[in-house]
């Protein structure tokens, strides 16, 4: 059943838009990883975000909760195993940069 | 302008904020200022439950995590970090300029979008949507929550020293 978005919802959409541009954006555009996850941080936010509203959307706001619980946990793992892997980086090559990887090898 | 049109405006400039700032540390705040915005509109959605874990976990734990991981690698003085952030601005300054257009495009689009929606049904309560209906997704939560315990501890795992 096909059924005409609210121009209201546009709104959200041009947010969420707004948030992946960004997230993109900061994540392509730099070389230290620590600002990567920060980018990463933003996209998932914008797909927190867009989750429910297609929860509101839809009426299933329960079943869109749930969703974006599993992504917040998802989201929170994601963040410490990657500290973990930016700090031995760190360690190994005293330096945040991408450019330092290169030299890991193995 | 509605509230709410404010506070999803503030949650874009603070996620700008966070992606263009000097300092990690002020972009880890903005970070945490964005999830607690994102918390706000969640809640005027309606889904409370997904806010306040919004705001405890994305706003609190993280921001924590962050802080940490900064706090163990920042030995830069800040003059070079200025001198760093000119070098980047030229690869960031596009960004706000990029943001701004597509903002102001797609407010004055009218075009009639349609999409296929599910038929509505009872929506219950969020509780016995995640403990009855989608108990597996409980079930892989706890797995990847013991894979990213299992994970850190591999991480951060010294090496014996064997004593002949």
């Amino acid at each position: 059943m096909l059924t005409e978005i609210p121009h209201s919802l546009w709104l959200y959409f041009t947010f969420f838009l707004l948030l992946l541009i960004d997230g993109l954006w900061c994540m392509l555009a730099t070389y230290n990883l620590l600002r990567m996850l920060i980018g990463l941080e933003i996209l998932m936010k914008s797909v927190t975000f867009i989750l429910i509203v297609a929860g509101y959307l839809s009426g299933r706001m329960a079943l869109a909760q749930a969703m974006v619980i599993t992504v917040i946990v998802i989201e929170v793992v994601v963040v410490v195993v990657a500290a973990g892997i930016i700090l031995g980086i760190f360690r190994k090559t005293d330096t945040l940069s991408v450019r330092g990887t290169r030299n890991l090898k193995g | 302008m509605t509230v709410v049109t404010l506070v999803l405006v503030l949650m874009v400039l603070a996620a700008l904020w966070a992606s263009m700032s000097t300092l990690l540390l002020r972009a880890t705040i903005a970070l945490a200022l964005s999830s607690a915005m994102l918390s706000v509109v969640m809640f005027s959605l309606g889904a409370t439950l997904a806010a306040v874990i919004e705001l405890s976990v994305c706003a609190g734990l993280i921001s924590v995590v962050f802080v940490s991981v900064i706090s163990l690698t920042q030995r830069r003085p800040f003059k070079e970090i200025v001198v760093r952030w000119r070098s980047r601005l030229t690869r960031f300054w596009p960004l706000p300029v990029v943001m701004l257009a597509v903002g102001i495009g797609l407010s004055f689009v009218h075009t009639p979008v349609q999409i296929a929606l599910p038929l509505p049904g009872p929506d219950g309560d969020v509780r016995e949507v995640m403990w009855n209906l989608r108990q597996l997704d409980l079930f892989g939560q706890i797995l990847i929550l013991l894979a990213g315990v299992f994970g850190v501890m591999v991480l951060f795992k010294r090496e014996e020293k064997h004593v002949d």
